[in-house]
């Protein structure tokens, strides 16, 4: 049935389906409404759960790995210098292999301290080791959460729902909240087979020494590779119960013939579909990056072949290197022969509006030669004392 | 306050524990070999949570004081251990000396991982009591702020801090669990300096002012005493919070074979007294008769060993440290009348006295 809901109320009724045994949550612009709605069906006995009301975020990630470990599913929502605080333990989490669920309402760093929407904050976790989803619209961040529980226990990896604060949790849009029963019977009971238990009783977490550490490290880096192809089938699988997909790992739209393509992650595909679909609009093809870890380089070379163009945008980076999808981009291609010339564009940081025009505004960058191969594409440099630009 | 029923006699009332005590227990006995000989210790409840075998260093107070929580614990537990060395020397894959679940996150999240522990047990309903562990750095320091959080949420954990007194498991760097003057790899002592220039952090106060059910203190030197506060917090639904005196023969610098007599001395000098407290009021204390000079303590210890140089600062030191120990004794009430307690095996049935705990058993 489909319910006028905010993007975070919507988070909060998905979360509810998946009847976690434990929340841990602790409060930060823009994730607080998915916290206070979730404390709402709590308050209401709508969601039976154990609601645990953290000091910080390093402990409400620290709760919910400490409730998986006990065999419980647990969930916790996050964003920006929340998720960096929880930095050390989501690495833990993802080295542990604990399988749990995160929303990250993505937004930007300090400083300067800023509470609009960017990606730096997920960004700058990406090495923890955990499975990163991007969403476009609301409707796809409430099935992809429901999903994600099940990718979890699938591939006994932590999973990252990400969506653009603001942009996504704040806006009204009509969801389409699946019923309990249908998810009761799309997701399967949480079983965790190395949870702590006193009748079969297993040490988690133990010292390594040189002698097994590289084989850890291979096994994680493997589970990744192997959740590629565990994340196309849930959403497949979802798809043919719901009748709707989010994405698998990527997908393509637009001009299959166009020369040039654009590829972009999360509401700003949104943005450009919008611009994309003008009168006189110039034909690209369009590529939405779902899965940013683990990375589908095949699924993108696949995607990107026959282009002469490809734009990617990023929503954070890495100053003194460039975009930070923009060099994943670049790294996956290298070597292949008939790969498009990249130009790598930076875009609303720190919450800066993207205008439909941008789409029209990129595709005629391409034709600037002397463009650097990365630029932070809105800013607006007379704003800056001349030694700053 | 009276001695709860120790775990161990009642569990095989609950067949999921029997089960564990025949998995856990003895082997079963060839047909026709002689019966094994019974003695006293055999038909007390031991159970041995934390297996010997492990890599701590000899004379480790901690690792005494682990196998004396888990034996007195029981096996319906799970543990939440902190960074240090008691994960350190008791796990390193592939072997753990661990007979019950035990989790190892980070330095500083025992607690709030044991939080997470809890929730799930209440989750599924289930009464498994979770221990968390941590060391003096992990406790009084880094993971500070995860123990307040859990103690003001009121979880069902009993947490428990082996205090050493510095960071040992990174080579004796001080903590704020550090006494005063003491030396450590980042206190030395030297021309300008008399080892640590700062006092050790009055803990149980803070964790006292929690109002959490029960908080105590206990030695290695009185493993009756200790294991008595364990059995004790075990039975208590909330959060409950035991602090070890746990000498480091290799951080403090002393004789491994004088572990126990070291631990004893400060509790007997009135620098580490031994209190209970229930919901933030003192409840009970060890009392010490004849309280021993500091200087009886400070002497077996090589990190006290600047105090016993030909120099005034010295003298003042040494002064300075008395006076907390008086300190101590006076605040607490920790001299009476009676025998001292100099035995340990007899500890734990030593009338408890003292003014401020006239309601005592």
């Amino acid at each position: 049935m489909r319910e006028a809901l905010e993007g975070s109320q919507a988070i909060a009724r998905a979360v509810t389906l998946c009847k976690p045994d434990v929340v841990a949550a602790y409060p930060i612009t823009p994730q607080t409404h998915i916290v206070e709605n979730l404390s709402e069906l709590v308050a209401e006995g709508d969601l039976h759960t154990e609601f645990v009301s953290v000091e910080s975020e390093f402990s409400a990630a620290s709760v919910v790995l400490g409730a998986a470990a006990a065999g419980a599913r647990a969930y916790t929502a996050s964003a920006s210098q929340g998720v960096l605080l929880m930095a050390e333990v989501l690495f833990n989490i993802a080295g542990l292999r604990i399988p749990l669920v995160m929303t990250v309402a993505n937004r930007a760093v300090s400083g300067p301290l800023s509470i609009w929407n960017d990606h730096a904050d997920s960004m700058a976790v990406r090495d923890s080791g955990w499975i990163q989803l991007h969403c476009v619209s609301n409707q796809e961040a409430v099935d992809t959460t429901i999903q994600a529980f099940r990718i979890a226990q699938e591939t006994d990896l932590p999973v990252m729902v990400c969506m653009d604060g603001f942009i996504l949790t704040h806006v009204m849009e009509p969801i389409d909240l699946p019923e309990q029963s249908e998810v009761d019977a799309w997701l399967p009971p949480f079983v965790f087979d190395r949870a702590l238990d006193p009748s079969d009783p297993k040490s988690l977490g133990m010292m390594v020494t040189p002698d097994y550490f590289p084989e850890i490290r291979h096994a994680h880096h493997a589970a990744m590779e192997k959740a590629l192809p565990v994340i196309e089938a849930t959403d497949r699988d979802w798809e043919a119960s719901f009748g709707r997909a989010c994405g698998g790992l990527l997908t393509v739209e637009g001009d299959a013939g166009a020369r040039v393509g654009i590829l972009a992650m999360g509401s700003t595909v949104g943005t450009l579909r919008a611009g994309m679909a003008e009168p006189g609009a110039a034909p690209a093809r369009l590529i939405t990056l779902r899965a940013f870890r683990p990375f589908p380089a095949k699924a993108l070379r696949d995607a990107a072949r026959g282009l002469d163009h490809l734009i990617v945008i990023d929503r954070a980076i890495s100053p003194g290197a460039g975009g930070v999808v923009g060099l994943e981009v670049a790294a996956a291609l290298a070597g292949h022969p008939d790969m498009p010339r990249l130009h790598n564009h930076a875009l609303g940081l720190g919450g800066r509006d993207i205008p439909e025009t941008i789409y029209a505004d990129l595709i005629a960058a391409i034709e600037d030669t002397d463009a650097p191969g990365f630029s932070v594409f809105d800013a607006d440099l007379s704003k800056l004392a001349p030694e700053d630009r | 306050m009276s001695d709860p029923t120790p775990s161990g006699s009642s569990m095989p009332d609950n067949p999921r524990l029997a089960e564990l005590r025949r998995k856990h227990g003895r082997p079963p006995q060839a047909p026709g070999a002689e019966p094994p000989q019974i003695t006293p210790r055999d038909s007390q409840p031991r159970f041995r949570g934390l297996e010997s075998g492990h890599r701590a260093c000899q004379g480790c107070g901690e690792a005494l004081a682990a196998r004396l929580v888990m034996e007195s614990a029981g096996p319906d537990v799970m543990v939440s251990n902190a960074t240090g060395c008691l994960e350190v020397f008791t796990t390193t894959w592939p072997q753990s000396a661990w007979r019950v679940p035990w989790i190892h996150s980070l330095f500083e999240n025992a607690s709030a991982v044991a939080s997470g522990m809890e929730a799930a047990m209440k989750a599924k309903g289930k009464n498994t009591k979770v221990l968390a562990f941590g060391g003096d750095g992990s406790t009084y320091d880094i993971g500070f702020q995860t123990l307040s959080g859990m103690l003001e949420r009121q979880h069902n954990v009993l947490y428990v801090c082996y205090d050493n007194e510095a960071y040992m498991n990174t080579g004796v760097q001080r903590s704020s669990s550090t006494p005063h003057a003491a030396a450590t790899t980042t206190s030395p002592a030297g021309k300008e300096r008399m080892g640590k220039r700062h006092l050790k952090k009055d803990l149980l106060s803070i964790i006292a002012a929690h109002h959490i059910p029960y908080a105590a203190a206990a030695s290695v030197a009185y493993p009756q005493d200790l294991q008595r506060k364990v059995r004790y917090a075990m039975g208590i639904e909330g959060p409950t919070f035991l602090v070890i005196h746990s000498p480091c023969p290799l951080g403090w610098k002393h004789d491994s074979c004088l572990t126990i007599e070291v631990a004893r001395r400060a509790v007997e000098c009135g620098l580490f007294p031994l209190v209970e407290l229930e919901r933030g009021a003192v409840t009970n204390v060890m009392p010490i008769r004849k309280p021993r000079p500091v200087r009886d303590y400070l002497e077996l210890q090589g990190r006290f060993r600047h105090l016993f140089a030909e120099d005034p600062r010295a003298e003042e030191e040494q002064a300075h440290l008395q006076a907390l120990a008086d300190h101590n004794i006076a605040t607490f009430g920790l001299t009476g009348d009676a025998e001292d307690p100099a035995d340990t095996g007899g500890a734990a049935l030593v009338h408890r006295g003292g003014p401020l705990a006239s309601g005592g058993f």
